[in-house]
């Protein structure tokens, strides 16, 4: 059944359609797909941002890490290629102060007719083309030390069973100080 | 069901939700939920229809087959359930230029639309380039514990913090 739902086209589009649509709800209803939210998170005014993030990431680990462990999903690592990572990161974080949103929330707040956000979805296709025409060559010149499908518990050694209680403690008492600063 | 209708529910029931979410989308899908190779996908596309198959020899687009999937699917709910959510509480908004951008910079249509383009440009140039973006990185990565996903979120938030302070209190002054 489950097998069928992940291999049959119509299923699987399907379930992709369900899942955005879900999600785009939530995004919506966290104050995510407002220009403002996103532009005082950036500035350290508002924390709704981070406290949608963070609780994801505590409810989601120890989930994704069990259904793994029971081999009912398989874990999707990106790898760890450093300096792409940096400095597209960087260079991500420049066009979310810019824009206001990023790629899933600009295509949510153009579903609350936000028209900048239409802006902003044309700008990054041709970003995304443009960085397609350099791949090539950005990964010869900045590829040059790929980690691989690193994890935290790979770099320290250990299980993710130890890892991931930490994570949760550490992640609800900075949701916590945040809470108490105010915000 | 005034709780569909509220304009906001709590960021950590919000957050709480995205991370089942994101359960739900492994125990269906087997995948991660991420964004943003979905504009590279649709980009691809574009490019297939003017410059035909020779697009296709670009090595990006072996890796990325230009083609309709599971990404642009998803992007594709993210816009309806965010246009539903925001017609059940009121708040759909024909928005050009937000108050925050025209307390800052005044209320230039072209200013604020030639920013968002090359806002989006950067978007999706450095979403390419560090493999990910807020969804995939930032949420789906992180719950992976991968490395690169937490650096890339770090990332993401340093350089939006130093270009937001930069942009909006040293030069629009607020």
């Amino acid at each position: 059944m489950l097998q069928k739902l992940r291999e049959e086209r119509k299923y699987r589009l399907a379930i992709a359609l369900l899942i955005g649509v879900v999600f785009g709800f939530l995004l919506q209803k966290g104050g995510a797909t407002e220009y403002r939210v996103i532009i005082e998170q950036l500035m350290l005014r508002d924390f709704t941002v981070l406290q949608i993030i963070f609780s994801a990431i505590i409810t989601g680990m120890a989930g994704v890490y069990l259904l793994s462990h029971l081999k009912i999903a398989d874990l999707s690592i990106k790898p760890f290629n450093v300096w792409p990572v940096i400095i597209g990161g960087l260079i991500f974080g420049v066009g979310f102060a810019l824009l206001g949103y990023c790629p899933g929330t600009m295509a949510g707040a153009f579903g609350t007719g936000s028209i900048h956000a239409l802006i902003g979805i044309i700008g990054m296709l041709i970003g995304a083309g443009v960085y397609a025409s350099f791949y090539a060559r950005i990964q010869k010149k900045l590829g040059i030390m790929d980690l691989g499908d690193l994890t935290i518990q790979d770099h320290f050694d250990i299980s993710p069973w130890f890892i991931i209680p930490i994570m949760m403690t550490l992640l609800i008492v900075v949701l916590f100080f945040i809470e108490l600063m105010g915000f | 069901m005034d709780w569909l209708e509220a304009v906001r529910w709590s960021p950590y029931l919000v957050g709480a939700g995205i991370g089942v979410l994101v359960w739900l989308s492994f125990i269906l899908a087997n995948r991660p939920i991420g964004c943003s190779t979905a504009y590279a996908r649709t980009t691809g596309l574009i490019e297939r229809l003017f410059r035909g198959k020779k697009i296709d020899e670009k090595e990006y687009y072996k890796k990325f087959v230009p083609e309709l999937g599971w990404e642009m699917m998803l992007i594709l709910g993210v816009i309806i359930g965010a246009f539903i959510s925001s017609q059940l509480s009121g708040t759909f908004d024909l928005e050009v230029i937000p108050q925050l951008w025209s307390n800052a910079f005044g209320s230039s249509v072209l200013l604020r639309i030639a920013a968002a383009l090359l806002g989006g440009f950067f978007i999706g140039f450095g979403a390419r380039m560090a493999g990910g973006c807020t969804s995939g990185h930032g949420i789906s990565g992180t719950i992976q514990l991968a490395v690169s996903s937490w650096v890339a979120f770090i990332m993401f938030f340093v350089g939006g913090f130093i270009t937001a302070l930069l942009l909006y209190s040293l030069i629009g002054g607020i």
